[in-house]
């Protein structure tokens, strides 16, 4: 048996590329689910109904996937030029702590009209900075990324864990680690009454679409494409490999503190270790489901969210951990590699 | 008659609706070296990839020393004494040439390697044929023709009676080249058997014992060596009669390019030193050399890539500070780089995006791509430079290198430049292919283009260059006309023998 590239690639195939993943994981999930005594059906469809069954569940999994799109879109458009921003995790703490800071110290006074820009925007700076440090050592030292932008999100995550129990600390919290909250009018509008569901949605899928325009229209797109792809041949075709990689940096760290920023400002209020669940990382894997297509993270971020809420909602049921849907998610996005990979070969005997 | 040593007997195999090897047979006695030549798709590689058990045939069976080989299984291949050399070499940069050789020669649980034995086979093997490499230098401290020596000694250090060589000279300077082609000869002498992969008919005539020659998957002839001539073996190869074009006595015009006195500093190291040279309108300047002396630098300089250090440069007598890349094309200079894969196309990318990504500010409108307009001009290119099985919205990787080529010549002069920079723009195309570009390239030189050619190949010098100047250790030496330079004026200069003040002895 072996390998061999294929010559075409058909649009249907790449289509499927995800759904086969996905239902590749969810079997394989599935011996586990079974392994653990349950039956796999109805756990699967107590998860749907956990993620779906009611005004609320359906809220929380859209809630939920919020962070996931803007992180999903950091990674995206990152990978897309080969740039491998693996610190998503850090710029959205970086964000979210940037947000808290200002507001709490600096604006928060203003109406909410000015106040909500202006803290978006420092999110969204924060994120970049982080992000333009590793990029620096890579362009002025051939530093890997790889390793700098994993590492620093223990240096980004310990900073605010810093900051949160000194100089940030919110007094009135009992002695919690717990930044001061941004004040009232930072707050996200809600979408709907009686759930946390707020117009960070239409921010982060708004934010998709214009991504993917930029990526299929505009010269920005074409020339940070050829520097993913090879960067000799942009050289020699005159693409500024440097500044476009700075343009692709400030955009994926952006959308990182963009994050943290929406996280604090839509759903908590103030900032703790506990505020990303890992987004910065399964961000990676929307990014991959999506086949690095900004549109298709829309889809993935929403998938990956119903599995976090749905099993959450199905272990409550069942009695199975919910570290089945981190299984879940970690299994598609193997089998996503998987099948990516079989979209570029075939098997011969 | 000794018994043969290989036996190809009716080999098929196809690759969807293509039939890359339709019914070939070949033998191959011992002590014999045997020329497998034809274009590229030809079915070589292919061919010798079955022989290898890379890749089961559809038909057919392969047998060494009389007994049949069981198909597709490397392993076997290599047991029954087959050594293969890659076209790209398949060594690790970071280990020494010993360590190197004994990869995979051991297996993977086996605790112990007995270096010294293995030491000492290697350099009995390497005394023995004359490949002479120092066992403990790391492999990427070396040049590219002792690469291959240590690739050849790998597949010698495996007891190989038989060696296949894919393109041995593809990636070789011709001195480099000359050395290996004695070597072979040497090892056949010795009773090895060789098949050596090529498309190059001046090595296959010097060397080969007998040809074979594959046209479109096919084995259209076999020839002793001494019942054959050039010409008869390119018509073979292509199955027409091909010649390459020769460039016509003409007058050129005004000087377009002049450069006097730059040096190039690179990582330090001053590439070029002091160099002059110009170029007028409907002139071809051929710049002859040893690769490695300074070609690449002279090239990155005129595409906008590298920066000189001193010296002044003029284009139609305005003086050009640094160059960037958008400036060049800007000016109208057309250039077609060395590596086609590594710095002309990118293969994942459409043709029409390839085709426009260094004309970006004509293709596009505040900061937005014009699609329309880059599909029309790929497609224009696709049709005036025969660009086959291409489309606009095609990858470009899937086109041939002949094709390839012909779309990086259509970028540059459907638009007709005032100057052209050509860096080997011939290397690794098959004869058919070869005449396309060089036709291209006296076409464009006959509409007032200047020409600057970086070429290896002396017979591409002496058919398309006007005026011809060699570049040795980063210097030019002055400028011979083509009708005064032969073999020897030219062998001279390449070794760096003139004199500043007096011109080429």
């Amino acid at each position: 048996m072996r390998f061999e590239r294929r010559e075409r690639q058909p649009l249907l195939l790449i289509l499927a590329t995800p759904i086969i993943a996905v239902i590749a994981a969810l079997a394989l999930s599935g011996v586990l689910i079974a392994l653990a005594g349950a039956p796999v059906f109805e756990a699967y469809w107590n998860i749907v109904k956990g993620a779906f069954g009611s005004r609320l569940s359906t809220t929380e999994t859209l809630t939920r996937a919020i962070p996931l799109m803007l992180t999903g879109l950091a990674a995206a458009i990152a990978f897309r030029a080969k740039l491998w921003n693996i610190g998503a995790e850090g710029q959205l703490y970086i964000g979210a702590i940037t947000v808290s800071a200002v507001s709490s110290q600096l604006v928060g006074g203003f109406p909410s009209i000015i106040q909500i820009p202006i803290l978006l925007v420092c999110g969204a700076v924060a994120g970049m900075v982080l992000l333009l440090i590793p990029l620096w050592l890579r362009l002025r030292f051939s530093v890997d990324e790889v390793v700098t932008t994993l590492l620093l999100n223990f240096v980004a995550i310990l900073f605010v864990s810093m900051l949160i129990d000194t100089v940030l600390k919110d007094p009135l919290a009992f002695g919690w680690p717990q930044s001061l909250p941004v004040a009232d009018d930072a707050m996200l509008p809600r979408v709907l009454t009686r759930s946390r569901l707020h117009i960070g949605l239409f921010i982060a899928m708004a934010l998709a679409v214009v991504i993917y325009l930029v990526q299929t229209r505009t010269v920005f797109g074409l020339q940070s494409r050829a520097a993913g792809l090879n960067p000799d041949a942009a050289v020699f075709a005159g693409v500024p490999l440097g500044r476009t990689l700075v343009l692709v940096a400030m955009i994926s760290g952006g959308f990182a503190g963009l994050a943290g920023a929406v996280e604090v400002m839509g759903v908590q209020g103030y900032v703790t270790t506990e505020l990303s669940p890992g987004f910065g990382y399964s961000g990676i894997v929307v990014a991959m489901l999506a086949n690095l297509n900004p549109i298709g993270v829309i889809l993935a971020a929403l998938f990956i969210a119903a599995m976090f809420v749905g099993a959450d909602g199905m272990s409550r049921v069942m009695e199975i951990p919910t570290y089945i849907a981190d299984v879940t998610v970690a299994l598609s996005l193997l089998s996503m590699l998987v099948a990516i990979f079989f979209t570029q070969y075939r098997i011969r005997r | 008659m000794t018994e043969n040593a290989l036996e190809i007997s009716g080999v098929s195999k196809s690759f969807g609706d293509n039939l890359a090897n339709d019914n070939i047979s070949l033998t191959l006695a011992k002590g014999e070296i045997v020329a497998l030549l034809g274009e590229n798709g030809a079915g070589k590689t292919t061919l010798m990839n079955i022989l290898f058990g890379h890749y089961v045939p559809d038909a057919g069976n392969v047998s060494v020393m009389g007994k049949q080989l069981p198909q597709g299984k490397p392993r076997e291949a290599i047991r029954a004494g087959i050594g293969m050399v890659h076209q790209h070499f398949s060594l690790a940069p970071n280990l020494t040439v010993l360590e190197n050789v004994i990869t995979g020669t051991q297996g993977i649980w086996s605790l112990a390697t007995d270096m010294k034995l293995a030491r000492q086979k290697l350099l009995d093997i390497s005394q023995r044929f004359g490949l002479v490499v120092d066992p403990d230098a790391r492999l990427g401290d070396l040049s590219v023709g002792e690469q291959q020596r240590v690739e050849i000694l790998k597949a010698l250090y495996n007891d190989a009676q038989i060696l296949v060589l894919d393109e041995p000279t593809a990636v070789l300077t011709n001195i480099e080249a000359e050395q290996m082609f004695s070597t072979l000869k040497d090892m056949a002498k010795q009773g090895l058997s060789l098949i050596f992969i090529s498309h190059k008919l001046d090595e296959v005539m010097a060397t080969a014992d007998r040809i074979f020659v594959l046209r479109g998957g096919k084995s259209v002839a076999e020839r002793q060596v001494e019942h054959t001539n050039k010409s008869e073996l390119a018509e073979l190869m292509v199955g027409r009669e091909v010649n390459r074009p020769v460039r016509e006595v003409s007058e050129p015009g005004d000087v377009i390019f002049n450069a006097s006195g730059v040096s190039v500093l690179q990582g330090g190291v001053e590439r070029l030193k002091n160099v002059d040279f110009h170029v007028r309108e409907g002139e071809v300047l051929g710049i002859i050399g040893v690769s490695g002396n300074g070609q690449a630098t002279l090239a990155q300089l005129l595409s906008g890539t590298a920066k000189r250090s001193k010296g002044s440069m003029t284009f139609f007598s305005d003086e050009v500070g640094d160059l960037t890349v958008p400036e060049v094309v800007e000016l109208g200079i057309g250039r077609i780089p060395e590596d086609r894969n590594h710095e002309g196309v990118i293969g994942e990318m459409a043709i029409w995006e390839n085709a426009i990504l260094e004309r970006i500010p004509e293709f596009s409108k505040n900061g937005l791509v014009d699609r329309t307009a880059g599909m029309k001009f790929a497609d224009e290119v696709i049709d005036a430079f025969d660009v086959r099985g291409a489309t606009p919205t095609k990858r470009i990787r899937l086109l041939s290198g002949g094709n390839m080529q012909k779309l990086i010549l259509g970028r540059n002069l459907l638009k007709q430049p005032r100057l052209l920079l050509a860096a080997q723009p011939a290397r690794g195309l098959d004869e058919g292919a070869v005449a396309a570009v060089h036709e291209r390239i006296l076409n464009a030189r006959k509409e007032g283009t200047g020409v600057i050619l970086i070429s290896e190949d002396l017979d591409e010098v002496l058919a398309l260059a006007d005026r011809i100047q060699a570049i040795v250790g980063g210097k030019l030496s002055p400028s011979v006309s083509a009708e005064d330079a032969d073999a020897r004026k030219m062998g001279l200069m390449m070794s760096g023998e003139w004199s500043d003040r007096e011109g080429v002895a």
